[in-house]
């Protein structure tokens, strides 16, 4: 632990790092803007790497959320709210014959929330530069709070071990398997969120109670890649992963993108994402009975769901003749709309029907990510 | 985990025993369209760690899709 402390004194990266090639010098400046289920976030998003001697790069990262939420759970427990969550990071990189060395450190921090995040990476090229083989370890410490509540404070501690091996096929296919681990011990559950239970007695027939979960979870999730190159160029990807955990939870996402220039300056990418997944052991939408089993859960992201994701994307390519440092840079705009749907988390927001028979919950997302690129 | 763990470690056992003596079958002149900037895994890294984090604060799975950083917004 302590080895990983002094390694967050460096920091950097998300762990997975190119071997044998350090990445480009390159800015981002990136405006995201989330609406969905009640809840708009938006904010700027920053990152930054450079390299030095073609041995040494170093990252920077900010990125603010501004969140306003109305979201079900909120509206139909508590009050709206607006908050703001601030992430920074920092990232080294150093790359010696075919081995590339990384670390990371993250922090963010809300208001009732402060999560510090170190990393580590080896990657190593192998077989003529065919294959590339990373192992990364990232370990968290989350501090959790409650608003208006001075005495409520926990810990989240968390361990995530990862195997990721690209792999050259052809001349124009690509392989990528990841495998990750993640094990957590702590506070789990939202502070804020509630079970609900029935009871003749109340007005609407249920009341509600805080919810309990495991203070560990452990999970696993397995996922494969391709990327192939099409004669006319043009690059057609289609990723699957599956995950479960010691909660219940089995889940598989299945994406396909492709990505088509239209011209030297234009490229167009489309992609479909579907995700579906079964609930937790401990998740209901109405207990029959208050303290009905020692862990309760009606977090509908622990629910029997799905969600279905198409997006668009452009990006246009130009050299900036205003800013000579400025080799080429690049204007981004992706759109992604989103479908949640849930099979076992119904709308409280109507009410006058016998509990457990009201409508079962979905909702739209949209996420808009508009960024300008720099490479110097 | 253990089924995980046990997986990763033959993977890795597999990838060190053939370090030598396996011939590239897709030679470095050969890759000039896997080095086409559209082949990336992942072209715009501020971009794809935003979705992931927009999933993963929405979603119970979490994992082998790159980093994303702590906390949700997401009550």
């Amino acid at each position: 632990m302590q080895l990983i402390r002094a390694l967050a004194l460096f920091a950097l990266l998300p762990a997975t790092a190119l071997a044998g090639v350090l990445p480009e010098d390159r800015a981002d400046l990136m405006y995201h803007y989330y609406d969905g289920g009640g809840v708009t976030i938006d904010g700027p998003s920053l990152l930054v790497r450079k390299k030095f001697a073609e041995k040494y790069a170093v990252s920077a990262s900010a990125y603010m959320d501004m969140v306003s939420s109305a979201s079900i759970d909120v509206i139909t427990t508590a009050s709206p709210y607006d908050e703001e969550r601030t992430q920074l990071g920092v990232g080294f990189e150093y790359l010696r014959g075919k081995v590339t060395y990384a670390a990371s450190f993250s922090n963010s921090s809300e208001n009732d929330y402060n999560a510090d995040t170190a990393g580590f990476s080896i990657s190593q090229d192998m077989f003529g530069d065919l294959t590339t083989v990373t192992l990364s370890f990232n370990r968290g410490w989350d501090d959790v709070t409650r608003r208006d509540d001075d005495v409520f404070r926990d810990e989240i501690d968390r361990r995530i071990y990862g195997v990721d091996i690209s792999q050259i096929a052809t001349k124009r296919l690509i392989l990528g398997l990841a495998i990750e681990t993640i094990t957590e011990e702590g506070f789990l559950n939202n502070p804020y969120r509630q079970v609900r239970f029935v009871d003749p007695g109340a007005a609407l027939g249920y009341d509600y109670e805080f919810e309990r979960y495991p203070r560990t979870r452990t999970g696993n999730a397995f996922s494969v890649r391709a990327r192939w190159y099409l004669p006319y160029r043009a690059a057609l990807q289609g990723d699957y992963r599956f995950y479960n955990d010691t909660w219940g939870i089995d889940a598989s996402t299945a994406e396909v993108s492709y990505t088509q220039p239209v011209r030297d300056d234009l490229t167009v990418d489309v992609h479909y994402r579907y995700y579906m997944q079964n609930g937790a052991d401990f998740y209901s939408d109405l207990f029959p009975r208050a303290d009905f089993q020692n862990f309760l859960a009606r977090d509908k992201e622990l629910a029997s769901m799905q969600s279905h994701t198409l997006g668009f994307g452009v990006a246009w390519e130009f050299k900036p003749s205003m800013v000579n440092f400025l080799g080429k840079a690049a204007l981004n705009l992706k759109v992604d709309y989103i479908l949640f749907k849930y099979d076992d988390f119904r709308d409280l927001r109507v009410t006058g029907v016998a509990p457990g028979t009201e409508p079962l919950y979905d909702f739209n997302a949209s996420v808009i990510r508009l960024f300008f690129s720099g490479w110097f | 985990m253990t089924r995980a763990r046990i997986a990763a470690l033959l993977l890795l056992l597999a990838a060190a025993s053939g370090c030598s003596g396996i011939e590239p079958w897709v030679k470095p002149y050969e890759r000039e369209d896997l080095a086409d900037p559209i082949m990336a895994w992942e072209r715009d890294p501020v971009a794809s760690s935003y979705m992931r984090h927009v999933y993963e604060s929405r979603e119970g799975a979490r994992g082998a899709a790159g980093a994303a950083g702590g906390g949700c917004g997401c009550n």
